[in-house]
């Protein structure tokens, strides 16, 4: 059992400890705007933000996290207007959309990080999230204007 | 998919014949209406602006509906709702079928609200949901029913003002007449009470007064809700006193376990039952695999149980498949004489009296979908009903499976479609909702089955695998005077009856039969090769290994003989022309994904246009540095002209690709900025296509398990910058899809292109990431 606060609110988990914090966000606390995609860290789709870092909430813990921040997309701005999220619509990013909770909150993650990132970064830092339908190049055009206004 | 494969097993002939008859007597109206220089201007009061004509939409079940009191419903406010009938997978389709609807019927796009239908095609019409043919056989149902809502709206006011109907204007979601003016909200209740009109009274828009149709200009209807996490797919539905469960399924298909141990499955805390599930063996559609289910109080339990469970499976039918020495058997089997489907000429004269014959093989493994969100359903059955919420792309289809899987009327079943996070024709299978449903029934509480991304990958229902053997007769100028292109793959038949190993005809329509160039003998034949997996169609299906053979062999066969590649691909299409089925050697049973022949013949002056048109972006002849090349490659598929040219640039043994022109030719294009996505993801999937969609099998066993070994395409070598070229036409240039056309090229436009900058050629699909 542990408190884990999500989006600026305190949530007991009814499970142990190791249960994973994916799982913990989605089926316990109900926020269902992270998704599962691979369980091995392998496509971020999972991507939530600890303590304002871009974390795979498939591979933590509640324990981990325990008296932590944890940022969903839920949670990434109050109005669903953080600067990314515009983007994303200016540039009509997602196709099926599955994948792009998570890049948005790794996008969020590199910029709040680096503000004026360079496309080697922007390339590296999103390199950890799949898009199976293939929206690279909008997701890399919507973060490159965010960084540079370009 | 499906509707041709129910079509195949019964007495195939018999079954086809309308389809049959129907092409041709269209032939002949259309060759009687293009004599004597008549639009089917009947049917419309504005010549031009629609002329109605026939698509296989028709030939499947149910039909399209063109009553838009079953689509529209409008608010006293003025709220528009318009109903999609088709999935949504990613292509679009849920906003651009509305979209089409509400600007011929006037409306402002910002007060429109979209709501998804459940599983019911009796009520709205086929909803099957592939083939690239949402738009394609739904966009003029669309454009009649906003022209009836329009003209009701317009007869409602004339009625109510005592004016002439001819008086009254429609504006953007609003009605006028002299100085009298109406919101659609306050006409509403009026209009959607008169009947609705007949075709032959309606008038349509001209393509001028469009405003969202053909424009580009409206973003997809779930755009906030995805960017925000709202948006809804088959994993976020809960249900109150809900179950979780993960599935062990058998390592081959068809395995029984022959003991288990969930001793470390029960130490897991949430879980709470360990349940053996029947195991099935193909053809048995889309019958669950079987094998032990974990259920728990959450996913994290489910999965963590599953993962425990100790279980000894048996050897099962398949457990002999190695997919490598397979690959060897199919290319041996090439070599040989196949059946011949298509006979043209005399393909055995000009290989006897070949000055030279020219040979060559290329290969294709399985692949997975690996849609991004993997399978997943919840059901809830109880008191002799079962709801389900899942994302596939049958409703309907999945209903009468669900039905006899649990042995209820359909009637007493409901099928609530999610957003599907992809599909690509894993989500056509519905064995993971009957899954859920089962095993619903059976503990008496919602169930939710969640497949992890290893079970997505090990227990598919698989693209093929393939080898295609094309020789070419060589006369002494180097004309080539005989074509044979031997396709050996395991047939989508056989998940669905016992079968021959040969393809039917649907594969055989995708790319093998309806090749279009212009040699005088041509012999298209199929060696059998039995499948020992389950086998399902995946995005763009069979023109994927027929577009990487032909179109890497004219490459090959043009530094062969030191020409110019696009100049041999022109001359090898040949003049201008529409091919007649009959005249080249085509089956009767030829399959124009499933429309009337006549109107989506295969016309190669669109063939060589989109190829064209993509050389030229290119710069296709240009000097380049050293280690880059240019690659070409043109395919129809699915009544849509797609060709791409693709710049390689090796970097260190590493194939990148810096850009990529894609020019498309779809007919009239309805939603061209969805067109564009189309083709960028296609051009990523093509790319995933052809370096890392492999999957192999072991003693029946799938090797990949998750993205470590089964790799997609990611931001750090992508086709960095994708022009895309959309053909522009008119409405009278049928519309057709994009979801799955833009796919074949892909593969071997890259090949052709790593073979510009290297000398090396590759012929495996897939290829690996370096040179
Ligand atoms: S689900 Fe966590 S990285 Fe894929
Ligand atoms: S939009 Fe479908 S996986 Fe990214």
């Amino acid at each position: 059992m542990a408190t884990v606060r999500i989006n600026g609110q305190s949530r007991t988990i009814d499970g142990p400890d190791d249960t994973t914090l994916l799982w913990a966000i989605r089926d316990m606390a109900g926020l269902t705007g992270t998704k599962y995609g691979c369980g091995a860290g392998l496509c971020g789709a999972c991507t939530v933000h600890v303590d304002g870092k871009a974390v795979r909430s498939c591979l933590s813990t509640v324990g981990e996290v325990a008296g932590k921040d944890v940022t969903t997309i839920e949670g990434l701005s109050a109005d669903g207007n953080h600067p990314v999220q515009v983007a994303w619509r200016e540039y009509n990013v997602p196709q099926c959309g599955f994948c792009q909770a998570g890049q948005i909150m790794q996008a969020a993650a590199i910029l709040q990080e680096k503000p004026d990132l360079t496309d080697d970064e922007i390339l590296e830092g999103m390199s950890g999230n799949i898009c199976r339908c293939g929206c690279y190049e909008r997701i890399v055009a919507a973060v490159r204007h965010v960084s540079t206004g370009s | 998919m499906l509707h041709y494969l129910e079509q195949a097993m019964s007495d195939a002939p018999k079954q086809r014949a309308p389809e049959l008859e129907f092409a041709n007597v269209s032939r002949r109206s259309f060759l009687t209406i293009a004599a004597t220089g008549f639009a089917v201007a009947a049917f419309t009061t504005q010549a031009g602006a629609f002329a109605r004509y026939k698509t296989g939409g028709d030939f499947m079940p149910h039909g399209i509906r063109y009553d838009p009191k079953i689509f529209v419903s409008i608010d006293a406010d003025g709220t528009v709702t318009i109903v999609a009938h088709r999935a949504e997978m990613g292509t679009g389709s849920r906003t651009s079928l509305p979209m089409v609807l509400a600007d011929e019927m006037g409306a402002d796009w910002s007060r429109v609200n979209i709501v998804q239908a459940e599983g019911d095609e009796p009520k709205y019409g086929n909803q099957d949901t592939d083939g690239s043919r949402s738009m394609r056989h739904h966009i003029q149902s669309m454009r009649q029913m906003g022209a009836s809502v329009r003209h009701m709206l317009v007869q409602a006011a004339a009625k109510k003002w005592g004016v002439d109907a001819g008086s009254v204007t429609v504006g953007v979601h609003e009605i006028s007449s002299g100085g009298r003016k109406a919101g659609f909200g306050d006409l509403a209740a009026d209009a959607m009470a008169l009947d609705v009109p007949a075709f032959e009274d309606l008038t349509f828009l001209t393509e001028d007064q469009f405003r969202y149709i053909g424009k580009g200009n409206i973003s997809i209807t779930d755009l906030h809700d995805i960017t925000t996490g709202k948006a809804v797919y088959g994993a976020d539905v809960s249900l109150p006193g809900m179950k979780f469960a993960a599935i062990a399924r058998p390592p081959a298909v068809g395995s029984k376990p022959i003991r288990y141990d969930a001793t470390a499955t029960f130490k897991v805390p949430g879980v709470e039952k360990v349940l053996g599930l029947q195991i099935s063996n193909f053809p048995a559609k889309f019958a669950p695999l079987g094998g032990i289910a974990v259920i728990a109080s959450n996913t994290d339990a489910a999965i963590k149980g599953r993962d425990a469970l100790e279980i000894e499976w048996a050897e099962g039918p398949h457990s002999g498949y190695n997919s490598k020495a397979f690959t060897e058997e199919m290319r041996a089997t090439a070599k040989k004489p196949g059946a011949v489907l298509r006979a043209e000429g005399d393909a055995k004269a000009a290989f006897d009296g070949a000055a030279k014959v020219f040979a060559r093989d290329y290969s294709q493994a399985h692949m997975a979908h690996a849609m991004m969100e993997p399978p997943v359903a919840v059901a809830n059955v109880a008191n002799g009903k079962a709801e389900i919420w899942a994302p596939v792309q049958s409703p309907f289809g999945t209903r009468g499976d669900l039905a006899g899987a649990l042995n209820m009327p359909i009637e007493d079943v409901t099928v609530n479609v999610t957003l599907l996070g992809g599909g690509f024709g894993r989500k056509s299978k519905c064995d993971f909702a009957i899954e859920a449903a089962q095993l619903s029934q059976r503990i008496g509480a919602p169930v939710k089955v969640q497949w992890t991304r290893e079970d997505d990958i090990r227990h598919s229902f698989y693209h093929t695998t393939s080898v295609e053997r094309i020789e070419v007769a060589l006369d002494a100028d180097n004309k080539v005077t005989g074509w044979r292109h031997n396709s050996v793959a395991p047939s989508i038949l056989s998940t669905f009856a016992p079968d021959s190993g040969h393809q039917f005809f649907i594969e055989s329509g995708m790319g093998h039969i309806d090749m279009p160039f212009d040699i005088p003998n041509i012999s298209v034949e199929n060696g059998a090769a039995m499948a020992h997996t389950r086998i399902g169609w995946f995005r763009s299906v069979s023109n994927i290994p027929r577009a990487w053979a032909v179109q890497s062999f004219v490459a090959e066969l043009a530094s062969e003989m030191g020409r110019d590649h696009k100049d041999l691909l022109m001359e090898m299409i040949g003049p201008d022309r529409l091919l007649d089925p009959p005249k080249q050697g085509f089956p009767e049973n030829f399959w124009d994904y499933g429309e009337v022949y006549d109107e989506y013949p295969i016309d190669t002056a669109r063939l060589k246009n989109v190829l064209a048109i993509a050389a030229d972006k290119a710069g296709w002849g240009r000097d380049l540095p050293a280690g880059e090349g240019l690659g070409l490659a043109v395919h129809r598929s699915f009544v849509t002209y797609v060709a791409t040219a693709a710049r390689v640039k090796i970097i260190d043994g590493k194939i990148t690709v810096p850009e990529m022109h894609m020019a498309v030719d779809c007919g009239f294009a309805a939603n061209p900025e969805r067109i564009r996505s189309q083709m960028e993801g296609a051009a990523v999937m093509g790319m995933t296509t052809a370096m890392h969609s492999g999957i192999t099998y072991e003693n029946g066993a799938v090797t990949q398990s998750n993205f470590h070994d089964y790799p997609m395409i990611r931001s750090d070598n992508y086709p960095q910058k994708v022009h895309t070229h959309v053909v522009p036409h008119g409405f009278e240039v049928h519309a057709a899809g994009v979801g799955e056309p833009g796919v074949p090229p892909v593969p071997p436009a890259i090949a052709n292109a790593v073979f510009a900058a290297t000398g090396k050629r590759l012929r495996d699909l897939p290829f690996g990431d370096t040179v």
